[in-house]
C-alpha cells in the first residue's frame, strides 16, 4: 500500500488511478456510494424516487430484509451460509398465524394480547428451532452448510405449504389475525415506523454482539481459521451452532414484520427475497470466505438492494427483468468480494 | 560395475533467504547401483533432491546425466530426463484406479486425431507393468483399496512405465509392514538388475546397510562421507552423521536443581498406531525435551495431551489431579498451553492482527457479565504488555496482520498468546522451526524465564543440539514409545540418536 502511495506522489498517472480505485474498492462506504449514484441516475426517469411516499415504502420493505440479512451475517462470518432463511420465515409465519388467527385458532376466544404474545413466542421459537436444526447438521454431523441449508430450504418451504393446506380450505394463507398484531408491521411511534425501530434494535444488538462480546470475537476467529481457533480453546462447534440459531431467530423476527404487514400468514412469504438475504450481506461486504463482516455493511447492502428493487419497479420493469438485474448486482458483489480478497492478499 | 556414471552432481550450493543450506554437495550414481543418502533432519537431503527434481534451482553447481548437462527448470524436465520420485506421501490419486494412475500423464488414444482413451491398450499396458513388479491386482482396482505397500509398488510401476532411469525413494518404508518392506526391497533389487540407478533416502540405517551398494552422508549441508557399504558399519554411519561441534549458543540457565512437584504426569498413555504406553513426568520449573525421528509419535503425543486427538488408554494428571475429559478447553482450564508445530495452519489467525491473535486464548478472562462483554481497555493493555514482553517487532499490534510478520516474530506472537494465560505447563512442538538464529535465542530466553517462574515445559524438537542446550532431561521416542530417558549429566548426542534409531541399530546388529 505504501509503495503505491509513493508512486502516486511521483505523479505516475496510471498508478494514481489504481490507488484511487483500490481505495474505493476497499472502502466500506462503497455500496452506500453506489446507492446514491443509482438514485441520482434514476431521478430524471423516475422522479417519484424523491418522494417521501416512496421512501416510506422502501423503509417498509427494507426492514424485514435487513433483519434476516443481519442473521445471515452471523453464519457468513463463520464461513457458513443459510439458504433456508426465507423458508424458515415462511414456516414461522404460517405456524404463528395458525396460533393467532381468529378463524378457529386455538386462542380465538382468548384476549387479543394473549394471542399476540403466543404468536410472537411461536415466531421466535420456530425461527430459532429451525436454525438449531441447521446448526446441528453442520456441527454435529459435519455436513457442508450449503448442502444442509439447500435441502432444509426445500424441506421447510414444502412443509410450510403443506401445513397451510392442512389448516385452510383454499390452502393459500391464514388471515384474520388480531387487530393489535398489524401494529407491529404498520404502526408508528413518534412518526417512526415501528418496523424501523425493531430493525434498529436488532441491528444495534447484533453489532454489539459481533464487535464487543466474547462470542462475536470467537465467530470471527472461527471464520478466519477454525483449526487455529480450536487450538486456542475456542469451542468451535458450540459457537457455530449458535450462529445458526441466531440466523434462524432473525428469520423468525423478520417473519413477524412481514406477517404483520400483510396481516396474513402465508407460505410463499419471502420467496422473492430468497437471494436478497445472502445478497444484501455480501453486497455490503460481508465475506463469503468468512471472518469478515459488520452490521453496518449489511445495512448498506439491504438499502442498496431495496432501492434498486424500488427504482426498477417504478420504471415498470417486469418481475423477470428485475430478477435478472438484481442477480447481476449480487454477482457483481461476489466478484468485488473476490477482488477485495486478492487486493488484501497482495 | 560399469564405469560411466549415470548421474553426477558436483559443487551444489544453495541458500534460502541468505542462509546457506548446501555447501559444494556432490554425489555420483552409476547405473545398476543403489546409493543411500543419509543424514539428520535438516542436513540437506531434501534440498539436494529437490534440486535434482527441478523444484529448486541451485545457486552454483553442475549436474550431468549420461555425461550431458542437466539443468532442470521444473519437475517436468526431471521427468523428461528419466528421473522418478517415490515420495513418503505418495502421489497417487486415491479416487482413481491403478491403471488410471499409471497413465495419468498421458493416456494412449484410440487414434492420433481422436482424443478418446484406448481402454484396451491401457488395460494391457497396466497389466504388463503390474506383472513386472509382481503385483497381483486387477488394473481397474481403485487405489483407495490398496495397502500402503501396494501403493508404493504402483508408484514403482508408474516410474517403470515412464521409462525412468533414476528412481529416488524418500523414506519409503516408514509406513510399511515388514512383509511389505521385503517386497519393496525385492523390487528395488530388480530395478538395480535392470541397470536403473536408485537413490535411497532413509533414517533406518539397518535397511541402508542391507540394501545399498554405497552410502553418501550429509551433515549440515556438507558431504561428510562417501563410501562403499563394505567399508561401513551402522556405528560409523551414526558418528559421521552427528559428529559436529555445537555451533549454537544457548542462554545460560540454572537447571532445576531440586525439581518441584509434578506439573504433568502421564501414565500408560496409548493410542493405537500413534503412541504406546507413555509414562513420564514433567516437574514444575523443569524443561523436559522430547527427541526422536520424524514419525516417532512426538507430535501425536503432544496433540493427545492437549485434547486435540483422542486416546484409548491411560491417565493424564495436571498438578496431581487427573484430567477427566481431555479437550483443549479443559486442558487450558488446568493451565496447559500448546505451541503447535504448524504455525500457519494451527498456531495463528494469519488474516487477523497481532493483538487479536495474542488475545484469542485469553478472551474468556476478559469477558464480563451475562452478555460476556469484553473489557476492551483491560484486554488491550494486557495484550500490549505481553507483545512487548516477548518482543514482537511491530509498532502497532492492532493494525499489523500476523501474515505480514517474519517467522520469528510470528512464533513470538504464538508464545505471547499463551504467556498471557500464565501457563502452568507449556507444551512446545518444534518451537524454533523455521525461525532465524536471533529469534531462536529469544525463544530460548523466554523458555528459561518460564521455567524459572515454575512452569513445567515439555519441548519437542528435531534439533538434538537444542534439546541438549535447553533441557533438564530428554525423553527419546521411537515408534510411539519412549525408548530412553536421559538426565542432563548424561546428555550425549550419539546416545540420543542411537536411541531414536533403536530399530535400525537392532537391524544393523542383526545384519
Amino acid at each position: 500500500m505504501s509503495a503505491v502511495r509513493i508512486d502516486a506522489r511521483r505523479g505516475a498517472q496510471g498508478v494514481a488511478t489504481v490507488s484511487w480505485l483500490r481505495r474505493l474498492l476497499l472502502s466500506e462506504y462503497l455500496v452506500l456510494l453506489l446507492t446514491i449514484v443509482f438514485v441520482l441516475v434514476m431521478l430524471p426517469v423516475a422522479p417519484e424516487l424523491a418522494s417521501l411516499e416512496t421512501w416510506r415504502d422502501i423503509i417498509g420493505a427494507m426492514m424485514p430484509l435487513l433483519i434476516v440479512a443481519t442473521g445471515q451475517a452471523f453464519v457468513l462470518i463463520v464461513a457458513g451460509i443459510d439458504l433456508s432463511a426465507t423458508s424458515n420465515l415462511a414456516i414461522s409465519s404460517v405456524l404463528a398465524a395458525a396460533v393467532m388467527t381468529l378463524d378457529g385458532g386455538p386462542l380465538a376466544a382468548a384476549p387479543a394480547w394473549l394471542a399476540i404474545a403466543a404468536g410472537i413466542l411461536v415466531f421466535v421459537a420456530v425461527g430459532s428451532g429451525l436454525g438449531a436444526l441447521n446448526g446441528a447438521c453442520v456441527t454435529r454431523l459435519s455436513m457442508p452448510p450449503f448442502i444442509v441449508t439447500l435441502t432444509t430450504m426445500m424441506f421447510f418451504s414444502g412443509l410450510a405449504i403443506w401445513i397451510t393446506t392442512l389448516l385452510t380450505d383454499d390452502g393459500s394463507s391464514i388471515g384474520n389475525l388480531p387487530q393489535g398484531f398489524a401494529f407491529l408491521g404498520q404502526g408508528r411511534i413518534a412518526g417512526l415506523p415501528f418496523s424501523l425501530l425493531i430493525a434498529l434494535a436488532v441491528c444495534v444488538v447484533a453489532h454489539v454482539v459481533l464487535s464487543r462480546t466474547l462470542f462475536g470475537r470467537w465467530l470471527f476467529a472461527i471464520g478466519i481459521n477454525p483449526r487455529a481457533a480450536e487450538v486456542s480453546g475456542v469451542p468451535v462447534r458450540r459457537a457455530v451452532f449458535f450462529a445458526y440459531v441466531i440466523c434462524g431467530l432473525c428469520a423468525g423476527m423478520a417473519a413477524i414484520l412481514y406477517t404483520a404487514r400483510l396481516e396474513t400468514g402465508t407460505p410463499v412469504l419471502g420467496q422473492r427475497i430468497l437471494l436478497d438475504v445472502v445478497g444484501a450481506a455480501v453486497i455490503g461486504g460481508v465475506s463469503l470466505f468468512g471472518g469478515k463482516g459488520k452490521v453496518l455493511w449489511v445495512v448498506f447492502g439491504a438499502l442498496f438492494l431495496t432501492v434498486v428493487d424500488k427504482g426498477l419497479s417504478l420504471l415498470g420493469l417486469s418481475l423477470a427483468s428485475m430478477f435478472a438485474i438484481k442477480g447481476g448486482a449480487i454477482l457483481a458483489a461476489a466478484v468485488i468480494d473476490a477482488q477485495r480478497q486478492r487486493l488484501l492478499r497482495a | 560395475m560399469p564405469a560411466t556414471p549415470l548421474l553426477v552432481i558436483e559443487g551444489l550450493c544453495k541458500s534460502f533467504f541468505g542462509v546457506q543450506v548446501l555447501f559444494d554437495v556432490g554425489l555420483t550414481l552409476r547405473p545398476g547401483e543403489v546409493l543411500a543418502l543419509v543424514g539428520e533432519n535438516g542436513s540437506g537431503k531434501s534440498t539436494t533432491m529437490n534440486i535434482l527434481g527441478g523444484v529448486h534451482r541451485p545457486d552454483r553447481g553442475r549436474m550431468t546425466i549420461d555425461g550431458t548437462d542437466y539443468a532442470p527448470r521444473g519437475p517436468r524436465d526431471a521427468e523428461a530426463r528419466g528421473i522418478a520420485f517415490i515420495h513418503q506421501e505418495l502421489n497417487l490419486f486415491r479416487n482413481l484406479t491403478i491403471e488410471e494412475n499409471l497413465f495419468i500423464g498421458g493416456f494412449p488414444r484410440l487414434a492420433r486425431w481422436l482424443p478418446l482413451i484406448d481402454r484396451r491398450r491401457v488395460r494391457e499396458h497396466a497389466a504388463a507393468l503390474l506383472a513386472a513388479i509382481d503385483l497381483d491386482l486387477a488394473p481397474n482396482t481403485p487405489v483407495s483399496r490398496l495397502s500402503q505397500g501396494e501403493r508404493q509398488l504402483v508408484e514403482i510401476a508408474k516410474a517403470l512405465g515412464g521409462d525412468a532411469r533414476i528412481v529416488i525413494f524418500d523414506e519409503p518404508t516408514t509406513s510399511l509392514t515388514d512383509r511389505e518392506t521385503q517386497r519393496l526391497f525385492a523390487q528395488i533389487e530388480r530395478l538395480r538388475d535392470k541397470g536403473i540407478g536408485v537413490i535411497y533416502i532413509s533414517h533406518i540405517l539397518g535397511d541402508v546397510m542391507r540394501l545399498c551398494d554405497r552410502v553418501t552422508v550429509l551433515r549440515d549441508g556438507h558431504v561428510v562421507g562417501d563410501a562403499a557399504r563394505a567399508d561401513l558399519t551402522v556405528d560409523r554411519l551414526i558418528t559421521l552423521m552427528v559428529g559436529r561441534t555445537i555451533d549454537q549458543i544457548y542462554p545460560p540457565r540454572a537447571p532445576a536443581i531440586r525439581p518441584g512437584p509434578p506439573a504433568l504426569e502421564v501414565r500408560g498413555l496409548s493410542q493405537r498406531g500413534m503412541v504406546e504406553s507413555l509414562d513420564f513426568t514433567v516437574a514444575q520449573g523443569e524443561v523436559v525435551g522430547v527427541a526422536g525421528l520424524m514419525g516417532a509419535g512426538r507430535s501425536e503425543m503432544a496433540r493427545i495431551l492437549f485434547g486435540l486427538d483422542p486416546f484409548e488408554r491411560g491417565t493424564i494428571l495436571v498438578d496431581g489431579r487427573p484430567l477427566e475429559r481431555v479437550t483443549p478447553l479443559t486442558a487450558m482450564d488446568r493451565g496447559m498451553a500448546f505451541l503447535t508445530e504448524d504455525r500457519r495452519a494451527e498456531g495463528l489467525l494469519m488474516e487477523a492482527s497481532i493483538a487479536d491473535n495474542i488475545a484469542l486464548p485469553s478472551l474468556p478472562r476478559f469477558a464480563a457479565g451475562v452478555a460476556r462483554l469484553l473489557e476492551r481497555t483491560r484486554l488491550g493493555d494486557a495484550v500490549e504488555r505481553t507483545g512487548r514482553d516477548v518482543q514482537v517487532n511491530a509498532t502497532d499490534f492492532a493494525a499489523t496482520l500476523a501474515k505480514n510478520l517474519s517467522g520469528g516474530n510470528q512464533q513470538k506472537v504464538v508464545i505471547g498468546k499463551w504467556l498471557l494465560r500464565a501457563p502452568r505447563l507449556f507444551i512446545l512442538d518444534e518451537p524454533t522451526r523455521g525461525i532465524d538464529v536471533g529469534a531462536k535465542y529469544e525463544v530460548y530466553k523466554i523458555i528459561n524465564q518460564l521455567a524459572a517462574a515454575g512452569t513445567g515445559v515439555l519441548m519437542i524438537s528435531s534439533e538434538i543440539e537444542e534439546l541438549i542446550g535447553m533441557c533438564d532431561r530428554i525423553l527419546v521416542m521411537a515408534h510411539g514409545e519412549i525408548r530412553a530417558e536421559i538426565e542432563r549429566a548424561a546428555f550425549d548426542r550419539e546416545a540420543i540418536l542411537r536411541a531414536a534409531m533403536w530399530d535400525s541399530v537392532r537391524h544393523g546388529a542383526a545384519a
